[in-house]
């Protein structure tokens, strides 16, 4: 017992002082963000080059320019590699409220804004959630839980992952909804009292990522659910999910 | 032995050379290889006659070498599984994929239930129950209450002690295998990364190892060792979360909150390597896609250094502490006996005193690759699988430092330039950090895949949670399922 106490003190507070003072968790050099297209290095025949080699169709053409919808992206830098306009960024700053907020054409404009002051009333200091993996690979479930350690400590902001729908807020949806959980992710959803809000997590929540259009899953949780928070990812790196709920509590604000 | 085709790991084999063995010497040659050959694979693909043809891979771990058999099945076959318990899934994938229906198999039921059930879940079967006035069954998921994936145990009780545990899963079903036919294609190399989002690099290794076999083609030896390192790394964050979740599950905070927050730290050790903590874009075929500078070698050995420091106390903790080691010692004792009838691999095996390793047993040929003593440990309950992650976790951190000892220069990749030759078959294991991985290729005479088979060490083992629930009071439940700690989705595809 009495090693375990001096431990403990040698150990000190390993949380975090972000947000509340410092800067973030710094990032891996190799670490890809938010996407940027910059138009005046697109040389003819990109985008197209692009829409097709992109494995999760993320890249669409509209207008002869090339459009990235973060909802569908994996992250694989595929593009990247093929097209001088197009570059990661260290930019963690992934979420949105709005499904077309996910749609990058040039640098990104519009963050993840608050809840109404109604539910930041509600909500802001306190709340549950309750996850439902839909077929989830484990990795967004595995940086959920990080958040839960002493580093990230989401608790610290009134958030918690709780054990029942019926003790919860909300609900947090990773996995691009399998028809196997379908039945599933509604009765947990229904059991959720209202008012209630949704979290999308990762790029199969969005859009079915890697599995898009596969007959085996719907195509993520807004085919079932309604959606009030999409956070891009594959997963969202742990500062990611946080940056979203914190903006989505309005804890934090732009930049 | 009779009329296999002898290959080692990651080795590719035309379809020719493999003899096609009638049913009967078929089910001859399995049967006679119990004891000295396991099945790391059996499964099925359709050929135009109408019939399915069956693969099997079996491992024979004492001359390190993999047989390959052929048969063609159709309709209805005398099951393996009344003389070969380890068979059992696989023959029910069989009748689940291939519609063969193996007479005689004493559990026959959907695996992954791919056309979903009534209202579109996976169906509510027939459990297996017990009658009886005092029994009553416990159903637990498909949503669990934590932060996990889904599947749905269903506990046949009396009071508080658990006679059998029946585990339904099928409900992460994605379609992997379907849609990997006729690949490879731009998105096949992630699903490889996804199907088992934790094990990128075991199964992305795998895949690899598989086409470079198929296209004739060497990953240089630099590649070979990065991928090795980013093989352990994945095992260290794994095992130290696993260390933490077990203390969670024992109300242990010392021993939880510190291997939580190391686990993180392993996780953004390999963010270092390829700006993704779970290993994701680093693993490609022809070798790998990220390098190592002297600036990167030394970040991550000092990092290394010290969560491998931090990490003594905290996990010492849990052979020394009375509390923990009192709800551990003698919980879920899984027999050595039962873990090589079921065929069960990795971790869940070696806790049960059966020394099997593919890193040991069928080393993929490359020098670099690390071909270790394996560690065991005989108890086969809960503290033997707590403590073989420590004894992994140790030698993980030695494997890494040897490679990045001897890292061989050179480039990281080769090019792929060919084509996988057709109607060729490409069988690889890896140790992915919960066990054996197995993937069998076979390609079509365009060269495309014709089947595509994935065997994560969950497939085998989810049988080692249900047998060792027996007789065990049912709050011993979690505990138990976090000291397997199996993959759902690895097993649903």
């Amino acid at each position: 017992m009495f090693k375990i106490l001096q431990e403990r003190l040698r150990q000190g507070c390993q949380t975090m002082a972000w947000p509340a003072t410092g800067n973030p968790p710094s990032l891996p050099e190799r670490f890809k963000g938010m996407p940027e297209i910059d138009p005046t290095l697109l040389r003819p025949g990109d985008g197209e080059r692009c829409e097709k080699l992109c494995p999760t169709g993320a890249i669409s053409v509209p207008n002869g320019k090339p459009v990235i919808d973060i909802g569908r992206c994996i992250f694989c830098g595929d593009c990247e590699k093929q097209c001088a306009a197009i570059k990661f960024t260290g930019n963690y700053q992934l979420a949105a409220r709005d499904r077309k907020d996910l749609e990058i054409a040039g640098k990104v404009e519009k963050l993840a804004a608050a809840l109404n002051e109604k539910m930041i009333g509600l909500f802001g200091r306190s709340l549950k959630l309750r996850e439902v993996s839909a077929a989830g690979c484990n990795a967004c479930e595995f940086d959920v839980n990080v958040l839960n350690t002493i580093g990230w400590d989401l608790s610290r902001f009134g958030i918690q992952i709780v054990a029942s729908p019926r003790h919860a807020d909300g609900l947090l949806i990773t996995g691009p909804v399998s028809t196997n959980m379908h039945l599933a992710l509604e009765k947990t959803y229904a059991a959720v009292a209202s008012p209630k809000i949704v979290i999308a997590v990762g790029a199969c929540a969005i859009s079915g990522g890697p599995y898009i259009d596969h007959p085996e899953i719907v195509n993520g949780a807004s085919a079932v659910v309604p959606v009030d928070l999409y956070i891009p990812g594959c997963p969202p790196h742990p500062l990611t999910i946080l940056d979203g709920l914190l903006r989505f509590l309005g804890k934090i604000d732009h930049a | 032995m009779a009329k296999m085709q002898w290959v080692t790991n990651g080795q590719a084999t035309p379809l020719a050379d493999i003899p096609e063995l009638g049913p009967d010497e078929w089910r001859a040659a399995i049967l006679s290889a119990k004891g000295e050959g396991r099945i790391c694979s059996l499964s099925g693909y359709p050929l135009p006659n109408g019939k399915t043809q069956v693969i099997t891979v079996l491992g024979f771990r004492k001359i390190r070498k993999l047989g390959l058999l052929k048969t063609q099945l159709a309709g209805k076959y005398p099951a393996l599984t009344p003389d070969l318990p380890e068979a059992h899934i696989f023959e029910r994938e069989l009748w689940e994929q291939c519609k063969l229906t193996p007479v005689g198999h004493p559990w026959l039921k959907p695996v992954r239930y791919p056309g979903g059930g009534p209202e579109g879940e996976a169906a509510v079967t027939n459990f297996f129950s017990i009658a009886g006035q005092e029994i009553h069954e416990v159903a637990v998921g498909p949503v669990h209450a934590g932060v996990i994936e889904p599947g749905h145990f269903r506990f046949q009780c009396h009071g508080e002690n658990v006679f059998h545990l029946e585990i339904h899963l099928g409900y992460q079903h994605r379609g992997v295998e379907r849609a990997l036919v006729n690949g490879p294609d731009k998105r096949t190399i992630h699903f490889m990364e996804t199907l088992s989002g934790d094990t990128s690099i075991g199964h992305a290794t795998a895949y690899a190892l598989n086409m470079e076999a198929l296209c004739g083609v060497a990953a240089p030896q630099r590649a070979h060792a990065i991928r090795a390192i980013a093989l352990e790394l994945e095992r260290l964050a794994n095992h130290t979360g696993d260390l933490g979740a077990l203390a969670v599950d024992v109300g242990f905070l010392p021993t939880s909150a510190q291997c939580g927050k190391l686990r993180g730290d392993f996780l953004n050790m390999t963010g270092l390597l390829c700006g993704n903590r779970f290993g994701r874009r680093l693993v490609r075929p022809g070798g790998v896609a990220y390098d190592l500078d002297a600036d990167m070698i030394a970040d991550l050995r000092s990092r290394l250094e010290t969560a491998l420091q931090d990490l003594k106390f905290p996990v010492d903790l849990l052979w020394t502490t009375p509390s923990v080691l009192a709800r551990f010692a003698e919980i879920g004792k899984v027999s050595r006996e039962t873990a090589v009838a079921f065929g069960l691999v990795g971790m869940a095996a070696r806790a049960s005193g059966v020394d099997m390793d593919v890193r040991h047993d069928f080393p993929t040929g490359s020098a670099v690759l690390p071909k270790e003593k394996i560690a065991v440990c005989p108890s086969g309950d809960v503290f033997a699988r707590a403590r073989i992650r420590w004894l992994e976790i140790q030698a993980a951190a030695e494997i890494i430092e040897r490679v990045l000892n001897k890292l061989p220069a050179g480039p990281i990749t080769a090019e792929v330039g060919k084509e996988p030759k057709p109607s060729t078959c490409a069988v690889t294991l890896t140790e992915g950090w919960r066990g054996e991985i197995c993937h069998v290729a076979v390609t079509n005479e365009q060269g495309r895949f014709a089947h595509y088979k994935v065997v994560d060490p969950s497939f085998h083992n989810w049988t080692g949670l249900a047998m060792a629930l027996r007789d065990l009071p049912i709050s011993d439940f979690p505990l138990n399922n976090k000291s397997f700690n199996l993959s759902y989705c690895g097993f649903d595809l």
